[in-house]
């Protein structure tokens, strides 16, 4: 059995390595899933390829450009002579993260003073949430308009418009989990409040908000991407250029000529949807100091 | 017997009605003395918590008279003369145990040298010095009950309510429990109205135990506890503790409308 020792030595050797340096198994497990996707995109150009398969749709540079032809396009100008894309993608970027923080901020206010509200009268409750969520249900391909010609005419600037559109797409899961988790807390707890003859402004802000904190966060995560995806939809029908929208109604013009662009503008898209999703998460975990278990 | 001018607690003809139809208190009449331990024991479903929250205010009668301190529940209740304790600590999980000791005190406005000494002198009363900074997830269920404890008496309440405080707690911990909270009561003077499912942990604590019956909740019995104070381990083993045991498990036979002839097996049930 000297093998079996041996392997239960080395095992937890390894176990005590990923210990050591904390976060390394974390990362490590991140590496481990990009390569994999990395090798089943490449996998699957190569595959239909060669077999010359076309279902469900033709595969070849166009369609799938190589990973690394991808990642080459940042380097490569937009025009003859011109920046290289990785400029204008990054300027696009900050001006649609600029329209998406504004309306997180601006939807995660206008949903948490909601909460609030509704959870304070059942009447309004019953009255209103239909319509709450009735909102999330008119697309908001077709409120775009409106929104920025109606606050246009106001002299409200494009990029401001643009971030109420993405506040549309915010407020909503932070007032419906907010509402929850204001109303999250043991009702005993509401008792001891009562017994201590407490306000309602005490009950809230001692025991409503904070109960609330970790469905908040939750909703907040959602609402931090659902932001991104509000700023670049709101800029397309907006006609606004300087964002990643306009980049990409550009770059899907000359998909047939350059589709790497496409790409690339895609992973610059998903990149500041994570870091929004990450600078929540990280607040999150500075804020909610509870035990493990409440960790979403 | 007591005046009823100087009752903490006086309850007349008292009844209490759901709009379900269930009759939960009826015709309840109790005199509670200051610095006196009320126990209320009875079957589940006698009311016996709804008492304790009606007393408390929290639950409001459908007839007869409360007065707490003379004055109505509700105006007690202003007055800040309830502490309360519940099955659960009920904790707030994102306070550290000494801010949820101040809970209260910050709720009446105490400014904060004020609440810092009175946390410290609480927390040495219930012998948790050193664990002010904890969270109330770090701590064993006996250690989470004590802190609510500290919570209800930090700005001395004239009444204590106990719901079934150590219910949830294994028997070692819940005697040890009760010992601490007769030391507690004796230190503090405060009157306490206790909510149990336990003869024994009734009767040792208690000065007084009144025993309910189920549907309607009704008073079957109330019993004195002529045992010598201060208590400790050895009034568990006195001969009247057993006497009074057996007393109030026959009141609560009667009360659920047993024959006299039950008596005697409920009392060697009992041993």
């Amino acid at each position: 059995m000297w093998w079996n020792a041996r392997h239960m030595e080395a095992a937890a050797s390894e176990r005590r390595v990923w210990k050591v340096v904390p976060g390394l198994s974390k990362l490590a497990t991140y590496a481990i899933v990009i390569v994999a996707l990395c090798a089943a995109w490449e996998g699957y150009k190569w595959l239909w390829e060669t077999t010359g398969w076309t279902w469900p749709f033709l595969v070849d540079d166009t369609t799938m450009p190589h990973l690394w032809d991808i990642l080459k396009a940042f380097g490569e100008p937009v025009t003859t002579g011109g920046p290289a894309l990785i400029h204008p993608l990054l300027d696009a970027a900050w001006f649609t993260a600029k329209e998406a923080i504004a309306g997180f901020v601006l939807g995660a206010v206008v949903g948490f003073a909601l909460a609030v509200l509704l959870v304070h009268s059942r009447l309004l409750e019953r009255g209103l949430l239909p319509y709450i969520v009735a909102s999330q249900t008119v697309p908001i391909l077709a409120i775009a308009p409106m929104v920025v010609i109606g606050l246009g005419s106001k002299g409200v600037e494009g990029w401001k418009a643009v971030a109420v559109l993405a506040a549309y797409l915010t407020f909503f899961p932070v007032a419906i989990n907010a509402l929850r988790g204001l109303q999250s807390a043991d009702p005993r707890a509401f008792e001891l409040m009562e017994s201590y003859a407490s306000s309602r402004w005490s009950i809230l802000w001692r025991l409503r908000v904070p109960a609330s904190l970790p469905y908040l966060f939750t909703a907040l995560k959602i609402s931090a991407t659902a932001s991104v995806i509000g700023a670049i939809i709101g800029e397309t029908p907006a006609s606004i250029q300087e964002g990643l929208g306009g980049a990409i109604v550009n770059f899907n013009q000359y998909y047939s000529l350059q589709p790497t662009f496409l790409w690339a503008t895609n992973i610059v898209c998903a990149v500041l949807g994570l870091v929004l999703f990450g600078a929540v998460a990280l607040t999150e975990r500075l804020v909610l100091r509870r035990a493990p278990e409440h960790y979403a | 017997m007591r005046g009823r001018g100087d009752s903490v607690v006086s309850i007349q003809t008292l009844t209490k009605s759901f709009s379900t139809g269930v009759t939960a208190l009826q015709d309840i009449d109790l005199e509670i003395a200051p610095g006196e331990f009320i126990s209320l024991i009875g079957p589940s479903g006698c009311g016996k918590s709804t008492l304790l929250r009606v007393i408390g205010d929290l639950v409001e009668p459908t007839s007869g008279t409360l007065r707490v301190n003379g004055k109505t529940a509700h105006q007690a209740r202003v007055d800040h003369d309830y502490g309360i304790v519940f099955q659960d600590a009920v904790l707030y999980d994102w306070r550290t145990v000494q801010r949820n000791v101040s809970l209260p005190l910050e709720l009446l406005g105490w400014d904060r040298a004020k609440r810092k000494e009175r946390v410290r002198e609480m927390l040495e009363l219930v012998e948790l010095t050193g664990f002010e900074s904890s969270r109330p997830w770090q701590l064993s269920g006996g250690m989470q009950q004590r802190v609510s404890i500290a919570r209800a008496l930090s700005f001395d309440p004239a009444l204590l309510l106990m719901d079934e405080p150590f219910g949830a707690l294994d028997e070692m911990t819940r005697e040890r429990l009760n010992m601490e909270l007769l030391r507690i009561w004796e230190k503090s003077g405060s009157t306490v109205v206790f909510v149990t499912h336990s003869i024994p942990e009734a009767v040792f604590l208690s000065t007084r135990v009144v025993v309910m019956s189920a549907r309607p909740g009704r008073i079957a019995a109330t019993i004195d506890v002529d045992l010598r104070q201060p208590r400790g381990g050895e009034t568990r083993e006195d001969a009247r503790f057993f006497e009074l045991v057996t007393e109030v498990r026959e009141a609560l036979a009667a009360g659920h409308g047993e024959a006299a002839g039950g008596r005697s097996s409920s009392v060697e049930e009992l041993f």
